[in-house]
């Protein structure tokens, strides 16, 4: 079983998309048969925890065959502390994009699914490839589909916006592709763990020449998907054109995937370069954080400040990363958790509230507290999620990495802590606008509360958001030792090269 | 010599002529409604049957005819692609011809002796052979280009077309005469011997080899082959006569005579001029580097699907090229020749698929061949835009395809060259480009069809159909499970370097 669990996870939605496009075009039955493999695909994946070897740093539940003889290519999965709860964020959120879309797909309705399955077998690929040729793979097959999302069923500008996504994301990743080949032909392997000990043991020729290049052509592809400023100016774009579950995929999983890259291959397979290039980077994550809360706040359009809002947040992720400390990685981690949820569960909300209304203007709605009392408790819960308010889980994330970066460098610290600042004023601002007050405009005063189907998309991510907010323990006793693991390496390797700055960061990692 | 082995080893090019000449005599004697079909699916078997005779060549290889054919693995490679092209393109044929009021008996003919100069072109080993193949292939398309008798673009093409190509030929022609006048043999692995000596014997009587003569020979066939696999700075006829073609042999003269031709070129190259590799090492990277951006750049500013189409061509011409700069590095030299033999191969399959559903979607006298006419065909014609969509992906290089394993290979070998540059700029390339395979895609699925070309029948022949699926399998196939083409890809890699084998096998 264990063997077989990531293929089925990862390829129950692909069979489903299958299944779809043989079905005759009758919305019901297209609805709830993509339902019931989204969450067949959930129930799989709770598998992973629950059989979840703890303690253990390493990768689990490992498939590895032969895909290809020549070149060698491998179907190699695995998933450690880390990308476990990605695959799961994944399969968490695609129930409820089934949920949301259930009403409000304009256009035809089984493509819509066979492109969400599609593209969730893409992103738990993401996840548990082993082998970077696997792993490029998937990491292209989010593409297509994503882009036909945004562009088949999105708003006015929504060709423009799919070309745009697709055209970075895509000129970005060759230059990744470009650093896969050039360790394939070091050393003939595409295998993520042999590729890993080759560098850490000094195996691979050339490689101190050629590392900062690749370096670069890793770090392109991820910084666009993340999107660290400032390569972010496709995402508002993409977010705003998007329909509502395209949005929260987006947001929810794909954007995590940058991150997770950057955490996986740059910071893991060349510690070297990524700490002397960890000022600038941390300096664009804090530019981010910053602008993207700046930008949110002048929004007039609802759906732009949550885009900008994730410019924002995902910059602590970055930032908790290459702070280099146990603390910042493991609050990257479950910051990428939080957003995933919060960010996730307002594009959801504020999806709603576009099915009722038809706009993302601010200045359409006020007062919407008095027709709307549960949606309007829901969105507050939710916001207060993403702001970072304690015992919610926005919190813990943040608290770890802005303890991380001021143990780097206290400047870090208290740039970074401005954003929280900014998220509560953006946020807050935005609740005050759209909920309270007189209804202005007589159209809201009798929108109807959310009712059973939204309630039941909603609620899992509130509580989901309380459960992370008070039992973090839960999910860091598993990432710890996967981060612990990938920053000791780093610190060997360092050390062995002797690079000064590597190694008084390992020394306090150790302290630790 | 066995005198029967030697037909054995034209056995494809002998079955191709017979069916050719049955065809063209054939063809008078029936009622014209009646050739279209029948005809269309006896040439269709004849290809079939000349794959089959490459097929069984495996067991009889070697030389015959005084060494003038030499078939091997790599000959084989490509007899059988080629064959594969031709009867695919003639399966897309049948509804083009009758849509059309094309004669057959000559249009089927004409491509069956077309495909016996180019599989002649990859089993011959002798200069002149190869330039007598090279002719037979070109006057063929040449004809086949100007088969839109009612549309003066067509005849425009096949005039462009005839006069640049017999140029370009002539081109090769005075390549292999300085050639012989520097080395004193047109055969290509005694050329190979006289090269890495600075010495050869005619009549027992040394003569000492002029390498500034072969140089320039080598550089003058390269112009005469450039231009026919259309590499920048050879390719400004490309577009005017993909556009002026009909479609069915668009699809084929951008991959059978291109295959053939690279085929020779990585004979002539690897085979004969391989100690010369250092000097024509420029030739092929300024060739390469040049194609893929000019090839791109142009297709960006194209809104006629044949012209994209057409500048896409030149740009895959260039990643092809890219295999062969790594020349560079014995130790990547088989890495190399695999990857073009291997990009030739999907690029045959994506591209006839393209071609195939532009001249379905192209309707009689091809009126719509226009991006604009595209729109909303997801909604119309959903498998015809499926299938065209697999094409676009690959060869815009999307992994999963086809495309995108030839593409890795090529690079790879770049890669392992050490041509880092070349590399990029073929990477940054490969982004470039899919805009404007992306823009194709987005018009089918993401805009409104134009009124009044709803009432257009869509329905594609069964000839097409078949066509479409074989292709688009074919392409899927190359990229899920490369393994095997890459294998027979490898062994031709070999039998081409059997002298680089054992130094290859140090360099590990």
């Amino acid at each position: 079983m264990s063997g077989m669990i990531l293929t089925l996870i990862t390829f129950v939605p692909l069979a489903g998309a299958v299944l779809l496009m043989f079905m005759p075009r009758n919305d019901r039955a297209l609805k709830w048969t993509a339902l019931v493999i989204s969450l067949l695909a959930f129930v799989l994946s709770l598998h992973l925890p629950a059989h979840w070897s703890s303690g253990a740093p390493g990768f689990q539940f490992v498939v590895d065959a032969q895909w290809i003889s020549s070149p060698n290519i491998h179907y190699h999965l695995g998933v450690d502390g880390i990308s476990v709860w990605l695959v799961l964020l994944t399969t968490f959120l695609t129930p409820f994009c089934v949920l949301i879309s259930w009403n409000s797909v304009h256009g035809p309705l089984k493509e819509f699914f066979v492109l969400m399955l599609i593209l969730e077998t893409a992103m738990i690929g993401v996840f548990v490839a082993l082998d970077l040729f696997l792993f490029y793979v998937f990491w292209e097959a989010t593409l297509i589909p994503m882009a036909l999302m945004i562009g088949m069923y999105g708003h006015e500008r929504r060709v423009y916006a799919a070309v745009k996504f697709f055209l970075y994301t895509m000129l970005a990743s060759v230059f990744m592709l470009a650093s896969i080949i050039w360790f394939y032909v070091q050393t003939q392997s595409f295998d993520y763990i042999t590729i890993l000990n080759a560098i850490h043991s000094h195996q691979i020729a050339g490689f101190d020449r050629a590392a900062e290049l690749l370096f670069f052509g890793f770090f392109l592809g991820f910084a666009v998907k993340v999107p660290l400023f400032p390569f972010h100016t496709w995402l508002p774009d993409a977010h705003v054109e998007a329909p509502t579950a395209g949005s929260v995929l987006l947001a929810g999983v794909l954007l995590k995937m940058g991150v997770y890259g950057l955490l996986r291959f740059n910071v893991t397979l060349f510690p070297v370069q990524a700490h002397e290039h960890a000022k600038w980077i941390n300096a664009l994550a804090l530019i981010g954080i910053v602008y993207g809360a700046l930008v949110a706040l002048v929004q007039p359009n609802m759906k732009k400040l949550v885009a900008y809002s994730s410019v924002s947040h995902l910059g602590f992720c970055v930032l908790g990363i290459f702070t280099f400390t146990q603390i910042g990685t493991d609050g990257a981690v479950y910051q990428m958790l939080n957003h995933g949820i919060s960010t996730g569960a307002l594009f959801m909300l504020l999806g709603m509230l576009y099915e009722r209304r038809h706009t993302y203007e601010i200045k359409e709605y006020g007062g919407l507290a008095t027709p709307m009392p549960v949606y309007s408790t829901l969105f507050l819960m939710i916001l207060l999620s993403s702001v970072g308010l304690p015992l919610l889980n926005g919190f813990v994330g943040e608290f770890l990495i802005l303890s991380g970066a001021f143990s780097a460098w206290k400047w870090y610290g208290v740039i970074g802590t401005t954003g929280v600042i900014w998220s509560a004023g953006y946020l807050l601002w935005l609740y005050q606008r759209t909920f309270y007050g007189e209804v202005h405009n007589s159209v809201n005063a009798s929108l109807p509360d959310a009712n059973g189907r939204e309630r039941l998309s909603l609620i899992p991510m509130v509580a989901m958001a309380l459960i992370m907010g008070v039992a973090s323990p839960l999910w860091i006793r598993m990432i710890d030792p996967s981060v612990n693991d990938s920053l000791r390496r780093s610190a060997t390797y360092a050390a062995a090269v002797s690079h000064p700055a590597v190694t008084t960061i390992a020394a306090s990692t150790r302290g630790q | 010599m066995n005198p029967d082995l030697s037909y054995v080893r034209i056995l494809p090019e002998l079955v191709l002529t017979v069916w050719g000449i049955i065809v063209m005599v054939v063809d008078p004697l029936l009622p014209e409604t009646n050739t279209r079909r029948s005809l269309g699916i006896f040439s269709f078997v004849g290809t079939l049957v000349a794959l089959g005779a490459s097929i069984y060549q495996t067991n009889y290889m070697g030389s015959g005819w005084f060494d003038f054919v030499r078939v091997d693995e790599f000959s084989i490679f490509f007899h059988v692609l080629i064959c594969a092209i031709s009867a695919i393109v003639i399966l897309a044929s049948f509804e083009y011809l009758e849509a059309q009021q094309i004669r057959s008996g000559e249009y089927y003919g004409l491509i069956l002796f077309g495909t016996v100069g180019m599989v002649l072109m990859s089993s011959a080993v002798e200069l002149v052979l190869i330039f007598i193949a090279l002719e037979i292939s070109s006057i063929s398309t040449y004809i086949l280009a100007g088969f839109r008798r009612r549309a003066a673009g067509s005849a425009e093409s096949s005039i462009k077309y005839f006069l640049l190509g017999s140029f370009a030929t002539a081109f090769f022609l005075y390549g292999v005469a300085l050639m012989f006048g520097s080395t004193g043999s047109t055969n290509i692995y005694r050329i190979a011997d006289a090269l890495r000596l600075g010495q050869s014997f005619i009549d027992g009587a040394p003569i000492v080899v002029n390498f500034g003569m072969a140089y320039v020979a080598v550089a003058l066939m390269f112009v005469g082959l450039g231009f026919k696999v259309a590499s920048a700075p050879f390719h400004v006829w490309t577009p005017d006569v993909y556009e002026g073609a009909p479609s069915p042999v668009v699809a084929l003269m951008s991959t059978g005579p291109k295959a053939a031709a690279f085929a020779v070129l990585l004979r002539v190259l690897f085979g004969s001029a391989i100690s010369t590799g250092s000097a024509w090492f420029w030739l092929v990277w300024i060739s390469a580097a040049l194609s893929m951006t000019l090839g791109n750049l142009g297709a960006l500013l194209q809104t006629n699907v044949k012209r994209i189409l057409a500048y896409s061509s030149i740009a895959h011409a260039g990643y092809l090229l890219v295999a062969f700069a790594a020349v560079i590095a014995p130790g990547a030299r088989e890495t190399g020749i695999t990857a073009a033999i291997f990009y030739a191969a999907s690029y045959a399959a994506m591209n006839i698929g393209a071609f195939a559903v532009v001249s379905h979607f192209g309707r009689s006298s091809e009126r719509y061949v226009d991006l604009a006419d595209y729109a909303g065909l997801g909604k119309r014609s959903p498998v015809l835009a499926i299938t065209l969509t697999i094409f676009l992906l690959s060869l815009l290089g999307l992994p999963a395809t086809g495309g995108f394993f030839a593409k890795f290979y090529v690079f790879n070998a770049a890669l392992k060259s050490n041509l880092i540059w070349l590399t990029v700029i073929g990477l940054v390339n490969s982004a470039i480009a899919s805009y404007y395979y992306l823009r194709l895609i987005v018009v089918m699925y993401m805009q409104e069809p134009q009124a009044g070309e709803e009432r257009l029948q869509l329905k594609a022949a069964p000839g097409l159909v078949t066509a479409l699926v074989i292709a688009a399998v074919a392409t899927v196939w190359l990229g899920v499970t490369p393994g095997q083409v890459l294998h027979y890809a490898g062994r031709g890699a070999r039998q081409l370097l059997p002298n680089v084998q054992q130094s290859s096998n140090i360099h590990r």
